[in-house]
């Protein structure tokens, strides 16, 4: 056995040759699923790219000959403009809404004893995993004509409170919904800092509102970036619930997309649509990547 | 461990911090607990008390379309959990534990089916799908029909996804030297896996499964575009009644949909109950 005489010229073609052959396992192990999402996520992504530059036929249908600009022009459309409008404001609205509804929400929880910590995230978990759809429809019961809003209204000998199918309802939904994507990552941030920096501060004198807005809130700023991004994406594409709680005038982009394929059947239209929301969705979640969030 | 320093016990900003989070509680929870509430009123009428009963439970498990939505839920759910969850894992230990030609291209591929809005999502499958089909019609002379084939398949398509996140998110917590002791004491490609890797990943692979799971069952926007005349599940039956009005069944067939998703939750916590998840973090 020559274990000493080291052959480095065989040894460097071992490694390269074992390298090669993790390589090939790597791929080999990624593929079936490489194969699965290319033709069930990647081709009918194109599909829709390609719808987009397709025109409508007089009778509803798709035609693919002639390639055009006109679903993209019809984007900046007043109609249209509006919705996106109502769609931007009430995802920002959600966004801020819920930010400062978890901020110190996140922040009590994240402050208490290791046992209670846990039990109230526990309580958080649940609605965060159930089912949206149930939870978007217990608001059509509440707030419903015979509701116990407008009931209790009734009550005190007040009007019949109508807030179904208008704007408030559905921005009630949106933050009901969502809530929970917000304060999971804030929570996360919050747990994680370090608060060894916050007695810092206050030992330097610092009030507790200048610890607050010096340190705190800049340590926890990736979990807010998160949690806004988590919020704004799915409130800004919502259906469901601009679906169940919305009426005829608060219609959002994505059910104004959805109505494209059932009902008024314009597909080029509604691929232009959703090309648009989706490239509106990657520009934000490319803000939270440069913004250093990823880790949570 | 960490009390907030600059709160002392019992403080007013402590006191608005708890008001404020009761009050969040509150409104997590009043909606849910009405709604279980009054799928127990024995009224035609759900906003009028009368008195309680267990009569729309009865209702809905004599209501055939409700029965068959519920028996495609759990038949799609089942099936898109157990292959996304065997996808997804291996796409995770292909991403984490290899390097290979086109990965970078591969890992953003992964990333896209969960940031794509859902009504994108749905709008791929449905043109995809009625592609296909066409092109299958003018090839064979017949082609498949929408329903829990394409449903299938459609939440296969987003589930790979969120099963390769959360388990990549467990390797990537892995101490890799346990691996490489494992090869040392001559343990094989298969025995590693099998004896060390796939036990200490088993959490991350349980809590994806059932992430999975939750999705799929929880499904509407993607559903309701790829399901067909008479294959549909249960979400999107409920939202097709919903959109028409507000009924007492309703609340029934949603308490049945949150207990479900409860001991789901349940089910995750305990797996996540590892002791060693607990040290890492």
């Amino acid at each position: 056995m020559s274990i000493d005489v080291r052959d480095t010229q065989t040894e460097v073609h071992l490694e390269a040759a074992a390298e090669k052959a993790a390589s090939r396992r790597g791929f080999l192990l990624a593929l079936p699923s490489w194969l699965y999402l290319i033709l069930f996520f990647a081709v009918p992504l194109v599909i829709v790219f390609v719808y987009s530059f397709a025109s409508r036929s007089s009778t509803g249908l798709t035609r693919l000959e002639r390639w055009n600009l006109e679903s993209y022009r019809r984007l900046f459309d007043s109609l249209v403009a509006e919705i996106a409008f109502r769609s931007l404001v009430l995802a920002i609205a959600t966004t801020v809404i819920c930010l400062i509804v978890s901020y110190p929400f996140a922040y009590y929880i994240a402050t208490r004893r290791p046992l209670v910590r846990n039990v109230l995230l526990v309580l958080v978990m649940i609605p965060f995993w159930s089912n949206f759809l149930v939870r978007t429809y217990a608001w059509r019961v509440i707030l419903g004509t015979d509701g116990p809003v407008s009931q209790l209204s009734q009550a005190f000998g007040g009007e019949p409170i109508r807030l179904l199918f208008t704007v408030p309802a559905v921005l009630i939904g949106l933050v009901y919904g969502f809530l929970p994507f917000m304060v999971l990552p804030l929570y996360a941030a919050l747990e994680r800092m370090d608060w060894s920096l916050v007695e810092a501060a206050r030992d330097l004198y610092a009030d507790g509102w200048t610890a607050f807005r010096k340190v705190t809130w800049p340590l926890s700023r990736p979990g807010v970036v998160a949690g806004s991004i988590l919020v704004f994406i799915p409130a800004l594409g919502a259906y469901v619930t601009p679906a169940i709680l919305g009426g005829a005038k608060t219609t959002l982009l994505g059910d104004y997309i959805v109505s494209q394929f059932l009902a008024a059947r314009n597909q080029p239209f509604g691929s232009a649509l959703s090309m648009a929301v989706m490239a509106v969705m990657l520009a934000a979640v490319i803000v939270y990547f440069r913004s250093g969030a990823r880790n949570l | 461990m960490s009390i907030a320093s600059g709160l002392r016990p019992k403080s007013p900003t402590e006191r608005l911090l708890a008001g404020n989070s009761w009050l969040v509680f509150a409104f997590f929870y009043a909606p849910i607990v009405l709604l279980i509430f009054f799928s127990f009123n024995d009224n035609n009428n759900v906003g009028i008390w009368t008195e309680p009963s267990l009569r729309w439970y009865g209702e809905m498990f004599r209501n055939d379309e409700v029965m068959r939505a519920l028996r495609n839920s759990l038949v799609i759910a089942a099936i898109s959990t157990v292959v996304s969850t065997i996808l997804g894992t291996a796409t995770a230990l292909a991403l984490e534990r290899f390097r290979f030609r086109g990965q970078r291209v591969y890992d953003g591929l992964v990333y896209l089916p969960i940031i794509i809005p859902d009504v994108t999502m749905a709008v791929m499958m449905l043109l995809f799908f009625a592609q296909s089909f066409r092109l299958m019609e003018g090839l064979f002379g017949f082609a498949p029909e929408f329903g829990v084939g394409t449903i299938s398949l459609s939440h296969i398509a987003f589930n790979i996804s969120f099963v390769a996140v959360v388990v990549r998110a467990r390797l990537g917590q892995l101490d890799p030297s346990l691996e490489e002791a494992a090869a040392d004491l001559y343990a094989d490609r298969w025995q590693t896996f099998r004896r060390v890797t796939l036990p200490l990943i088993l959490p991350g692979v349980a809590g994806g499964a059932l992430l999975a799971l939750t999705l799929s069952l929880d499904d509407v926007v993607v559903t309701s575009f790829v399901s067909g005349p008479g294959a549909t599940t249960l979400p999107v039956y409920v939202f097709g009644l919903v959109r028409r009005g507000v009924t007492p069944l309703i609340n029934a067939v949603s308490t049945v949909m949150l207990v479900a998703s409860m001991l789901l939750v349940g089910a995750s916590l305990v797996l996540q109950r590892n002791p060693k998840s607990n040290d890492s973090e």
